[in-house]
């Protein structure tokens, strides 16, 4: 295996709700390629209704691809790969009626590892994201920034190659969020994952990417890739320099349009996504 | 949010509430005592307390237990696994949800009592049609609590157990049963409370025996006293049995 070939190559990929001519047809994403390289993390960033959870989703192995084929470490994608990827999702995906701990060993239960394993690796990620006080707590007692810690934790538990986080922080607050991105950056820079992690927030994205992907409104198609270069972990002052707010500021022009667009669309419509 | 507060407030509540109580106990002692009460209509409390004392004393009434409880423990029994068998098979598909429960939602509305002369003569007089009743009544509120159960488990938590590689049997066990079970709870619950209530109320209109029965055959015997003493033994049966299905329920949720 060659250590250039991407960790996700994604070819010609397009997705369609329902079927031509129906009124509910939506194509979310339309003819869209791209490789992630091995140990990047890449945001993808859009309009809502962009077809970048559906993207996502289709990497994962949830949903499969109208057209176009997604291969991951070479293999094409036919169904969950719960040994190479990991997902994060936007909220309340732990499940209630466990504990942190728990949920943390459920994803390793699912994969057959062994129980002494389960402990062990459960604890140490939650350590690293720094759970390890409320284990024994259900997610209920938890606050909203707690949770998606933990289910990072569960994520990390898998030790899988690949990590795919959608909107993680989307329902947190700004100030919860800053510091959930400043602690990702530092853990993640230590574990050389592949991220693909989607955003709706423009620092997020400039502040956590190697690459971010810009997606056009419905139907998505990528419209620009921004690279970001600046070592990993980030500094938490990053935010101040004036590289952040030009970078920021590119992401702003190339969106605000496809926004507005967005909006035109979902107001004649509906919501979609 | 004063606990001490909070605790003065429900010893008054449940201060009111024995006083309710004891002051309509009073009011029909005084009825029956001075007022021109005809003693075959109601009784003096003072004689239902004696015969009651009596009847727990003698065990007589203990055929007619066996038979109520054999009664309702058959027909819980049976609207039990079978709801929570046709309703996990009809949750498993979108299709047959949006067809049968809207159906059993209509039925669940119908007085099931009705068909109880329709059940004497097809299985007698005795516990089979006392059964049939129970288990009827009892099986809407389970195979629809069932069917609400595992048929609205929120998405995503399935989607995250598949993506960790959950398999059918995994999913069934950590996932879709721990979601459906407080659901299917309650409905568990509400049958056996509604399966208690027909199966007594059955035995007093057409019936060869158990508590129903042995109320109605002593006001027909003209002796309200020991019918007063029955009722309240019977409420009191019921009021333990509602406990106990109750604190199970709330055990079981809270692990």
């Amino acid at each position: 295996m060659s250590t250039a070939a991407p960790a996700i190559r994604i070819k010609d990929v397009s997705h369609e709700f329902g079927e031509a001519g129906d009124a509910r047809f939506v194509r979310a994403l339309s003819h869209t390629s791209l490789d992630i390289g091995r140990g990047e993390l890449l945001c993808l960033i859009g309009p809502s209704g962009c077809g970048k959870s559906t993207l996502l989703n289709m990497i994962g192995g949830l949903m499969p691809p109208t057209s176009g084929t997604i291969e991951v470490g070479g293999k094409p994608v036919r169904g969950p790969m719960p040994r190479d990827i990991a997902f994060v999702f936007q909220e309340n995906a732990l499940f209630p009626w466990c504990t942190v701990l728990e949920n943390v060993k459920l994803g390793m239960v699912f994969q057959g590892v062994p129980k002494a394993e389960q402990e062990e690796r459960a604890r140490k990620s939650l350590e690293a994201v720094g759970l390890k006080d409320f284990m024994a707590h259900h997610p209920a007692q938890l606050s909203g920034g707690m949770r998606q810690r933990a289910a990072l934790a569960r994520a990390l538990s898998l030790q899988t190659e690949i990590l795919l986080m959608d909107e993680p922080f989307g329902a947190l607050d700004e100030q919860t969020r800053m510091i959930l991105g400043e602690d990702l950056s530092v853990l993640l820079s230590r574990s050389n994952k592949t991220i693909v992690f989607v955003t709706h927030s423009l620092g997020e994205a400039v502040f956590l990417a190697d690459r971010v992907a810009v997606f056009s409104a419905r139907p998505g198609r990528i419209k620009e890739i921004i690279a970001v270069d600046e070592p990993h972990p980030r500094n938490p002052a990053f935010v101040t320099t004036e590289k952040f707010s030009r970078l920021r500021n590119t992401l702003y022009e190339l969106l605000h349009d496809e926004i507005r667009k967005a909006v035109e669309q979902s107001a004649t419509v509906g919501p979609g996504e | 949010m004063s606990g001490r507060r909070d605790r003065r407030s429900r010893l008054a509540s449940r201060a009111v509430q024995l006083g309710f109580v004891a002051s309509v106990v009073l009011a029909w002692y005084l009825a029956t005592a001075y007022g021109h009460i005809n003693r075959i209509l109601l009784p003096n409390p003072v004689n239902v307390w004696h015969e009651l004392k009596d009847v727990l004393a003698s065990g007589e009434y203990l055929p007619d237990l066996r038979v109520t409880l054999t009664e309702l423990a058959v027909a819980f029994a049976i609207s039990c696994i079978s709801g929570v068998t046709i309703g996990y098979i009809i949750s498993r598909s979108a299709f047959l949800i949006r067809v049968f429960e809207p159906l059993l939602a209509g039925f669940y509305s119908v007085p099931v009592i009705l068909f109880l002369p329709l059940y004497v003569l097809f299985f007698g007089l005795g516990p089979e049609s006392k059964i049939a009743l129970g288990t009827t009544i009892s099986f809407f509120p389970i195979v629809l609590n069932t069917i609400a159960g595992f048929g609205y488990v929120d998405k995503i938590f399935i989607t995250a157990a598949r993506s960790m590689g959950a398999s059918d049997i995994q999913m069934f066990r950590h996932v879709l049963l721990p979601a459906a079970f407080p659901v299917i709870l309650t409905g568990l619950r509400i049958g056996f409370t509604v399966a208690l209530l027909s199966i007594l109320g059955s035995e007093t209109i057409a019936s060869l025996a158990g508590l129903g029965h042995h109320i109605v055959s002593l006001a027909e015997a003209m002796e309200p006293a020991r019918m007063f003493a029955y009722i309240a033994f019977a409420v009191a049966i019921a009021v333990l049995l509602n406990t106990v299905v109750s604190g199970l329920e709330r055990r079981a949720r809270r692990t």
